[in-house]
């Protein structure tokens, strides 16, 4: 990448511009990301030991639910709203992905259903599915070669 | 006391993912994709199980837990199926999630429309 020559003039507005209140921004992430946790929890809870799931099927049926619930409130328009102050404690929790889906299908509703809607959804949700899964494709290569070489 | 762990471990990640965007250049796009390539490394070598055990719902319900639960998957399906495994299991374990977000965005976007800005 080339080198940004107007260093002096970056410096000047680091300076001058008002500092965006950052510890704020990290604290209302890490007590609404927290929050958000919380709830995973309490859903986990319901699931194991009111229906009595195990772990598997219950971590699975708490990412369903926080799914649905990440996609109603941004119907709702109700999550941008909480997102606007909490920033990254509403995206990286897993109803942050289904915000990320639901808000995009929403918006590109207008230019159809096939092309529009369904196409778009993914803008922000296709990156992480194409790293995550080659993610997993790697591990799976070299947990193979591992139990094969070594025998584990 | 699991509450207490899956709030501070849970904000502590959203936190962290907080500095990086405010700090650095990282949109939240380029933040998630890390996470989940970070998830799928630690759960890959093992260690984000055993924070999933201190912490619960803090551990899994940011995407950090969504890598993890690929690079689990993947393992097992390579235990149980072999070669084939490696291309089955992490997307095979993820499918509740990943269908769930499309169907439930689907469904939501198909009912609700945008706010008008």
């Amino acid at each position: 990448m080339p080198e940004n020559k107007n260093t002096d003039y970056l410096n000047y507005i680091d300076k001058t511009a008002p500092k965006s209140p950052m510890l704020k921004n990290v604290l209302l992430a890490f007590l609404i990301g927290g929050l958000i946790c919380v709830v995973g929890q309490l859903i986990g809870d319901f699931y194991q030991k009111i229906c009595g799931l195990d772990t598997d099927s219950m971590r699975t049926a708490v990412s369903v639910t926080m799914v649905f619930l990440g996609a109603l409130l941004t119907g709702l328009d109700l999550y941008p709203k909480i997102a606007k102050h909490a920033g990254a404690g509403t995206i990286v929790p897993i109803t942050g992905f289904a915000n990320s889906i639901t808000s995009p299908a929403m918006e590109f509703k207008r230019e159809g259903l096939v092309l529009g809607m369904s196409a778009k959804m993914f803008v922000v949700a296709a990156p992480v599915l194409v790293y995550g899964i080659s993610s997993s494709v790697v591990v799976g290569i070299i947990y193979f070669l591992y139990k094969v070489l070594i025998g584990g | 006391m699991q509450y207490l762990n899956a709030f501070w471990v849970g904000g502590l990640i959203c936190a962290i993912a907080q500095i990086l965007i405010d700090k650095t250049k990282l949109t939240p796009a380029r933040i998630l994709v890390l996470y989940v390539v970070i998830g799928a490394a630690l759960g890959g070598i093992g260690i984000y199980d055993k924070i999933v055990d201190y912490a619960g719902a803090g551990a899994t319900v940011p995407l950090i837990g969504f890598g993890n639960v690929l690079a689990n998957g993947v393992k097992e399906a390579v235990d149980s199926e072999g070669l084939l495994g490696v291309i089955t299991g992490g997307a095979s374990a993820a499918a509740g999630g990943i269908s769930a977000a499309v169907f439930f965005a689907f469904l939501i976007a198909l009912i609700f429309n945008p706010k008008a800005k």
